[in-house]
């Protein structure tokens, strides 16, 4: 009905991605793992396939 | 439970997440010209979609919270609801259920009931239907300000109003459509948002195997950390079948085979999954019945692997709290700080000599259950040594000998999430609060327009007529959640009595769809009969039943005990079992008193053995639904077999 959901889910998970590589990068590594950056990279690359399922989708 | 401080990046993804599903709803907007359109999305959704919102829809607070509650409380065992309590009855709803819900053309689920029977028995499904979804979407948003409030400080009604507004909102301008699409970005938002909680839970443990070990020792010694008074074999936790065909006594959830296969695994989530419109409106919105039938196969995949996600947090929680790691313990319920200075003050005045008193004045300023053990040893230590008053806190906090499992899964995210990430697991909770109140808002303006307005009070009235109904009742249903809401916050045992109401009614619906789907001869008076029957069939056994512990009143057993069930689950499961029987039984020997009203020409496409069977040659051979369905049949099996 007009509107492709992957676009905003690959925009929202894309700008979180970016929100927690930034703080992860900042902060640093209750393990000694960088969480943040980690699972930044991970929804960046969930949001990207999103967004390229979605522009070759039409 | 500290609150917890969000900082600004937490807020940005919440916001984010806000605007986006707003987002969704205004685009959406310009879609909606019709009562179709807005009420059931003009059956135009594709399959990936409405897979995803079906289970979504399902995803609110329960599973999230609850189930993790249930993995500390009951062990693997608690997967039971996922692997015979929904896979199986998704399948059939796939393969048989659904040609006749799509074929039919019905709006609804009450409305084929009305084609299937007559309009008295549509009435009281849509009325009972209407009247559950309501509060069932009420107790969720409850649930959802009470949670804020506690963990983010929020002011509970400033945050009631908030997400009611949110989700009035996107439901609003985008209808039914604007739903399925925002349950398919709350889907992945929880997935998404708890995955990583699971991960660094399961790592800090020590990996599946130490935990496997930590919770063979919490199965031999409950009472450790206050789950359980009872002990168990060591694998009463990791185990799913083998503790339950020991027998009741022998499994944390007190619950025997029968009750758990029939009264669970057909009776109860066969009448959810397939005759709850609140799930099959997902399915009804798909773009062709190939569409519709592989709605609930495409869900069922998830659905499958879901107790990863949620009852393996609250496994971890409890093999956390047997080994006290980093001072773990599962969360006491909340006891307000001047209780807790009460008690603080309690420990300084107590002198080693007296300790027995001691111990029970310090229980008596907290005004939970203690263990006296722990609490003469900090005594003992306040004497020897003058302790600090937030260390003698400390103690008392770990010598609460009560649990509040519903906060397990946050405990959790406090522990794991640092800034970013708690932004991100806080919005999949809200997101799981949001999808199930839209889910029962967008179930109930279809059934109030279509089969209770337009069948009973206004037929008759043009399309623009009934749209501008299904928004005018949009907004009241938001409206009565809320009120149902203040009424679940302001009466403590309110939740007991909607949750018994609700099992009432819906234990007899299921024995009405079958036979009326896959026999002809069922009449429109027995099934109305039956599923009357079948309602007080459920009233009467649970007034002559209770739970082990539980005293007669709203727990049951009010007209005098007549059996005693090792737990309220096990009583839940048979009330379910006598319901469906009674309800069957009635119908079926009614139907053969009364006469048909119906022809087998009337009948065709709603009657099972009076409908052509739907060719599915000309579909790849994995894509078929009754291959799709065998496979994942199959590897219910296969997850069974792996956690027997």
């Amino acid at each position: 009905m007009g509107l492709d959901i992957r676009w905003p889910i690959g925009l929202m998970f894309s700008l979180i991605g970016v929100l927690l590589i930034v703080v992860g990068a900042a902060n640093g590594a209750q393990l000694n793992i960088n969480i943040d950056l980690i699972w930044g990279v991970v929804l960046l690359v969930f949001g990207a396939l999103m967004l390229l399922g979605a522009i070759r989708g039409g | 439970m500290q609150p917890i401080h969000l900082a600004w990046v937490d807020y940005t993804i919440l916001l984010a997440y806000v605007a986006f599903v707003i987002g969704i709803g205004w685009t959406l907007a310009r879609y909606m010209k019709s009562s179709s359109d807005f009420l059931t999305s003009g059956r135009s959704i594709p399959t990936w979609v409405t897979g995803l919102a079906f289970i979504s829809a399902n995803l609110g607070a329960l599973e999230l919270v609850g189930m993790a509650a249930s993995g500390a409380k009951y062990g693997i065992a608690t997967a039971h609801f996922y692997w015979v309590g929904a896979i199986p009855a998704m399948v059939f709803l796939a393969i048989f259920m659904m040609p006749f819900y799509y074929g039919s053309k019905a709006r609804s689920v009450p409305e084929y009931l009305q084609m299937r029977f007559n309009k008295p028995v549509m009435g009281l499904n849509a009325f009972t239907f209407a009247v559950m979804t309501v509060f069932a979407s009420g107790i969720s948003m409850n649930a959802l300000a009470k949670l804020l409030h506690l963990l983010l400080g929020w002011n509970y009604d400033i945050s009631l109003w908030i997400c009611s507004a949110v989700v009035l909102i996107y439901v609003l301008k985008g209808g039914l459509t604007s739903a399925i699409y925002t349950e398919v970005l709350q889907f992945f938002m929880i997935v998404l948002g708890f995955a990583p909680v699971v991960w660094l839970g399961l790592k800090d443990v020590g990996g599946w195997n130490v935990l496997k070990g930590n919770l063979a020792s919490v199965a031999q010694s409950p009472a450790t950390i206050y789950v359980n008074d009872n002990k168990f074999a060591p694998d009463a936790w990791t185990s799913a079948w083998k503790p339950l065909l020991g027998g009741s006594a022998n499994n944390p959830m007190g619950v025997d085979v029968f009750a758990m296969v029939f009264g669970l695994g057909f009776v109860l989530a066969f009448g959810y999954w397939c005759t709850n419109f609140l799930v099959v409106q997902r399915a009804m919105a798909a773009k062709n019945m190939t569409s519709a039938r592989r709605t609930p196969l495409i869900a069922a995949i998830p659905k499958m692997f879901f107790p990863m996600l949620v009852i393996l947090p609250g496994m971890i929680a409890a093999g956390l709290a047997f080994t006290g790691k980093d001072g773990y313990r599962l969360p006491p319920p909340p006891i307000s700080q001047a209780n807790y200075s009460a008690a603080v003050a309690a420990v300084k005045s107590a002198s080693p000599a007296d300790t027995d008193a001691d111990v029970k004045a310090v229980g008596d300023a907290l005004g939970k259950k203690i263990d006296s053990t722990k609490i003469a040893a900090l005594i003992a230590a306040n004497a020897k040594t003058k302790m600090a008053d937030e260390e003698i806190q400390n103690g008392i906090y770990n010598s609460v000998a009560e649990n509040d499992y519903d906060s397990v899964i946050l405990s959790l995210v406090k522990k794991y999430c640092p800034p970013g990430l708690l932004g991100l697991a806080l919005t999949g909770l809200l997101a799981s609060f949001m999808s199930g109140m839209a889910g029962n808002v967008t179930a109930f303006n279809t059934v109030w327009t279509y089969n209770i307005y337009q069948a009973f009070f206004v037929p008759n009235k043009s399309d623009a007529h009934y749209f501008w109904m299904g928004k005018f009742i949009t907004v009241v249903g938001i409206l009565l959640s809320i009120a149902c809401a203040y009424f679940a916050s302001h009466y403590s045992n309110a939740m007991d009595v909607i949750q018994l109401v609700f099992g009432f009614v819906n234990a007899p619906v299921f024995a009405t769809f079958l036979l009326g789907m896959f026999w002809a001869r069922t009449t429109g008076v027995a099934a109305f009969i039956g599923l009357f029957g079948g309602i007080c069939t459920s009233t009467i056994f649970h007034a002559l039943t209770i739970a082990a512990g539980n005293t007669p009143g709203i727990k049951g057993g009010y007209l005098g005990i007549q059996h005693t069930f090792p737990s309220e689950m096990a009583q839940n499961f048979w009330l379910a079992a006598f319901a469906f029987t009674g309800c069957f039984v009635l119908t079926f020997v009614i139907s053969l008193m009364t006469k048909r009203t119906k022809s087998d020409t009337e009948l065709k496409g709603l009657v099972y053995s009076l409908t052509p069977k739907i060719k599915d040659e000309d579909q790849p051979f994995f894509a078929r639904p009754a291959v799709l369905g065998t496979i994942l049949l199959i590897a219910c099996v296969i997850m069974n077999i792996i956690f027997w």
